[in-house]
Order: structure tokens, then C-alpha cells, then sequence
């Protein structure tokens, strides 16, 4: 497939802001539940929430770019019965509009307690609002992954595996954030933050590169015979119909070298694994936003080699028809 | 249940490309705007078409078959690039079968092309808007028109009769015995997607030769071996040879 960008910044950013949330109201609930100190910080809260909804505004903004007719785009939510794409574009105003609230009420300290459970444990009205944005989150997530994985003969990405990286990708990116957040807001979370990120990126890398060995040992159910119902084994095209290339040939096609996909597959290994998790090590044993900053950079750029790996690895049926000119 | 499609008969299709021009010409004179050409006259042109006609090189030389294979929207029956329109806009007539496009509907976000297997959906560059085969469906119900011509454009154009136009649920029409007698087939029947057009396969032509169809053996005049036997390359006359 030919990777676009705005579809590679759309779904980055988004699970950046996604995980950056998810990271934020894990801070609430543990401190809700004592394991961390109480975190009452209205401003860390509604800047944290604020940049969440700054990476999800930026993701639905590139996700303009990546229409024919942006005017037209209130038609998408039209579907949502059928089309993951449909569902996805109502998950997300949904779940920015759950960080807004969340965020709100944090910064303006509207936030009476709901309910307070035996042993004194009491649930701010936060932790509610917070709640329905997990949900909304999660939905986000799974309908992000399956708008790839619900297209079942493209098999690279035909694969639970698909929703799996989305999620735990994204959840990793927002952590790490979240950690270099913590360590500049001061607010001594640093560590706990830092902590699940490594847990949530050793859980992505093997989630990752089972789908890049299950894309390596993949076999095509689709081949030139059924695609045009000839029974021979050597069939070789001599024209496609068109001379100068067609939407057929630009949207399907990387149109790089193959050497340039392994090569970046190996880049982002690197930039989104390795590379953070040794920045996040120094960061959180010497202290020092800095590092932690770094991590979340290299993390972001290592992610959007991933993401074009991702469409370039992907292979079309159609492109059985487009083999030569 | 009506399911109008076309039969596509690779024995006979030549790869004139007619059916391509006649295409783009009843298209993109519609009330539907033109189909983009970009660069039509220069080096690399491109441009949008509903039908294509591409050519496959079968077996190594000498013994090779060329096969010119029309590649246009199948209007399948488990349409997969339907459900995954987030607007609406791609949609199965109900009355007929024909998969269409609604261009005022339509954002341009290409996932339908993503979604089908056969890659004949186009993006228009200049409308940006998501253009494929409409079965010519301003045409075949248009009853200005004589009736002879409320066929698709491509199927009018064809030289050899390669294109034919039908209901194929319709168990007597004359696409449906094509595809019952002369074994036509479908694209791809790997995804369940059950297209409605269908190609009906090339055939070699042969023609089997026994011996006793050279030799006369039931001659009725018993004149086998009386007169000279000629060899089979030398002339052969009645009363004067004995064949």
C-alpha cells in the first residue's frame, strides 16, 4: 500500500494522546486506591488533559488531509452499523470530548465526591467522567485497528495482531510522554509513569515483531491464476491498460525499493524500542526531563517509520493485475 | 431478484480496447462531470477509466497463448467495498444488483478502494470523488433510446461480441446459459465476494483426426486396393486411384 501521511500522523499522534491520557487517569486511580500519594494538582491534571486533546486535534486535523472533500466529512459518522471508519470518526470527537470534560474538571476543581467505599476510599467525580473516557478510548483503539484488520484480504493486516500494536503502541508512546511530563511537572510520578512505559513497550515489542514474523512467513491466498482464472503456472502480464501509471499503480505501491522497507524495518526496531527504552533507563536512574523528553522524540519519529512500514508491508490483491507496464 | 452483469468471452476477445474508448466517452459525457484526463498528450498520461483491457503473455515462448483479459467493477453480489463507506455513499441497488457511487456523497477518503480485492475502483484526481463502472446505468434504462442500444457502452462497442450484458439470476437469459455451457467463471472466488460478472475461459481450438476418417473403410464399391494407392501428398481421383 502507498503510505499516506496524513493517515500515519493521524493514527500516531492519536495514540500518543490516548495513551497520555490513559497514563493520567492511571496516576488518579492509584492514588484514589493509596498506592500513590494523592494528586490533587488541578494544574498538573487539566495541562496534562490539554495535551492529550492537542495530540488528538492534531491527529484529526491530518486526518483532513487525507480526504477528497473535507467539506463533506460530517457525512463519515453516517455508517457507523457498518463501517469501522464510520465508528472511529464518532470514537474520537466522543473520547476528545471525555479529555475535555476530564481535563475541566480537574483545572477547575469542580470535583465534589461521588462515593466513598468501605476502608474510605472515596471517588471523585473525576474518576467517573475519567472512566466513561477509558471506555471511549479503548472503543477508539479497537475501531482504529479494525478499520485495517477488517479488510480481510490484504493479510498482513487481516490479524488481531493489528489492534494488539495499535493499542499497545500507542499506550507505550503516551506513557513515555506521560513519564517526561512527570518529570517536569515535578509531580513524583516519574518513576511510576516510567515504569509501565517500559512494561507497556516490552509488551509492544513482542506483540510487533510477532506480526512482522507473521507478515514474513505470510503465504498470498490470492495469486495471478485466480486473479484472472487462468490454470497455468508461468503467466506473465505485458500490459495493464494504461501506459503512464494509474490510481491503480500510485495508491497501492510504495513505489520504493524493497531494500528501502527491510532497512526501515530495522529503523524502527531501533527508534521505537530500543533507543527510548535506554533513554527512559538514564532518564529515570540520573533524573533529568531532558532524556526523558528525548525518549518521547525519537519514540514519536521511530513510530511514524513504523507506521509506513506498516502500509508499505501490506500487500494489495490488485496488485496482482499491476505487475508490469 | 434481477442481477444485471457482464459476460466477458476471453476465447474471443481481441484486446482492440474499443469497449475502453466507447467507456470513457459515454462516461465522461454524463451528468456526472467528465473523467479526469491528466496529461493526455505528454509523456506519462493518466487519466480515469471504468474499464481497462489488460494483456497476460500465458505459457513460454514458443508455446505461448496471449490473453487479453477487460478488467471492470464485477458489481459483486457480497459487495466488500459497501459496508466499509463511512458515508453512505457506495451502495448495492437493491432492484437490480448495480454497485454504485453517490458523487455528492462521497468524501474522497479512498477506503472503499482499499476494500475491494479486484482494484477497480479509481479516484478522480480532478473530482476527488471515488469513480467506477456503472453498468452505463443512464443508459439502459433510458427509453429514448431504441431498444437494441439500452446496453452498457462497452458492450455496443465490441467488435467481436466478447461483451454481453444480462441478468445472470435469471436462469434463461442468454448470460446464464453461456455461463452454464461455456464454464464461466469468476475472479478471485477465494474472498466469497461471488462477483456477478463472468469470464468464460480461452479455448484452444482443436480438431481431432482418426485414422479411419482419412482411409475409406466402408467403401461401398469394394474398389479399395484395385486401383493404384497414391501417396496421401499426391492427388487423389475418383476411378483412377483406389482411396
Amino acid at each position: 500500500m502507498h503510505p499516506a501521511f496524513s493517515v500515519i500522523f493521524l493514527t500516531t499522534l492519536i495514540g500518543a494522546g490516548q495513551g497520555l491520557f490513559l497514563a493520567l487517569y492511571t496516576s488518579e486511580l492509584y492514588a484514589a486506591l493509596g498506592l500513590l500519594p494523592a494528586q490533587d494538582d488541578p494544574v498538573y491534571f487539566g495541562i496534562g488533559a490539554l495535551l492529550a486533546l492537542v495530540l488528538l486535534a492534531g491527529g484529526l486535523l491530518a486526518s483532513f488531509f487525507h480526504l477528497g472533500h473535507p467539506e463533506r466529512a460530517w457525512r463519515s459518522a453516517a455508517r457507523w452499523r457498518t463501517s469501522w471508519l464510520s465508528r472511529e470518526v464518532i470514537a474520537l470527537p466522543a473520547f476528545m470530548g471525555a479529555v475535555t470534560v476530564y481535563g475541566a474538571l480537574h483545572f477547575f476543581g469542580w470535583n465534589p465526591v461521588i462515593a466513598v467505599l468501605g476502608g474510605g476510599t472515596a471517588f471523585h467525580l473525576t474518576a467517573a467522567v475519567g472512566a466513561v473516557g477509558v471506555v471511549l478510548c479503548l472503543t477508539l483503539f479497537l475501531c482504529t485497528g479494525m478499520i485495517y484488520a477488517c479488510l480481510r484480504f490484504l493479510q498482513e493486516w487481516a490479524s488481531p495482531l493489528t489492534v494488539i500494536n495499535f493499542l499497545l503502541l500507542g499506550t507505550a508512546s503516551g506513557f513515555t510522554l506521560a513519564t517526561a511530563f512527570a518529570a517536569w511537572t515535578g509531580r513524583g510520578l516519574t518513576r511510576f509513569f516510567g515504569g509501565w512505559a517500559l512494561i507497556l513497550l516490552a509488551l509492544a515489542f513482542l506483540a510487533r515483531v510477532s506480526s512482522l514474523i507473521r507478515n514474513a512467513r505470510l503465504r498470498h491466498k490470492s495469486t495471478l491464476q485466480s486473479a484472472i482464472g487462468v490454470r497455468h503456472s508461468r503467466i506473465r502480464q505485458i500490459s495493464q491498460g494504461a501506459m503512464g501509471g494509474s490510481f491503480n499503480t500510485r495508491e497501492f505501491f510504495h513505489g520504493r525499493p524493497a531494500r528501502l522497507v527491510t532497512t526501515a524495518q530495522w529503523v524502527f526496531l531501533l527508534l521505537v524500542f530500543a533507543v527510548p527504552a535506554a533513554l527512559l533507563g538514564v532518564g529515570l536512574t540520573r533524573g533529568g526531563a531532558g532524556w526523558l523528553a528525548a525518549a518521547f522524540l525519537v519514540q514519536y519519529a521511530g513510530l511514524v517509520v513504523e507506521r509506513w512500514v506498516f502500509f508499505a508491508q501490506a500487500q494489495h490483491p490488485q496488485n496482482l493485475y499491476y505487475q508490469a507496464a | 431478484m434481477t442481477q444485471l452483469a457482464l459476460i466477458i468471452d476471453l476465447n474471443v476477445c481481441v484486446g482492440c480496447s474499443a469497449c475502453v474508448t466507447s467507456c470513457k466517452e459515454w462516461n465522461t459525457s454524463g451528468s456526472a462531470g467528465p473523467l479526469v484526463d491528466l496529461n493526455p498528450y505528454g509523456a506519462d498520461p493518466s487519466g480515469t477509466f471504468f474499464n481497462r483491457v489488460q494483456t497476460f503473455e500465458i505459457g513460454s515462448y514458443p508455446n505461448t497463448q496471449t490473453v487479453h483479459f477487460p478488467k471492470s467493477c464485477l458489481h459483486c453480489e457480497e459487495p466488500p467495498c459497501v459496508p466499509v463507506c463511512p458515508t453512505g455513499a457506495s451502495y448495492k441497488r437493491p432492484e437490480d444488483g448495480i454497485v454504485l457511487v453517490d458523487y455528492d456523497k462521497c468524501i474522497g477518503c479512498k477506503y472503499c478502494s482499499w476494500a475491494c480485492p479486484y482494484g477497480v475502483r479509481e479516484l478522480d484526481e480532478d473530482r476527488r470523488v471515488m469513480t467506477k463502472c456503472t453498468l452505463c446505468v443512464d443508459r439502459i434504462y433510458d427509453e429514448t433510446l431504441p431498444a437494441a442500444e439500452r446496453k452498457p457502452a462497452c458492450v455496443l462497442a465490441c467488435p467481436t461480441n466478447a461483451r454481453l450484458f444480462g441478468d445472470v439470476h435469471d436462469p434463461e437469459s442468454e448470460v446464464s446459459h453461456l455461463i452454464r455451457e461455456q464454464g464461466g467463471y469468476t475472479l478471485m472466488p477465494e474472498w466469497g465476494t461471488r462477483p456477478a460478472n463472468h469470464y468464460l475461459p480461452p479455448r484452444r481450438t482443436t480438431h481431432r483426426i482418426q485414422p479411419d476418417q482419412l482411409v475409406r473403410a466402408d467403401n461401398p464399391l469394394k474398389k479399395e486396393r484395385q486401383l493404384p494407392m497414391p501417396a496421401l501428398d499426391e492427388p487423389a481421383l475418383d476411378d483412377v486411384t483406389s482411396w
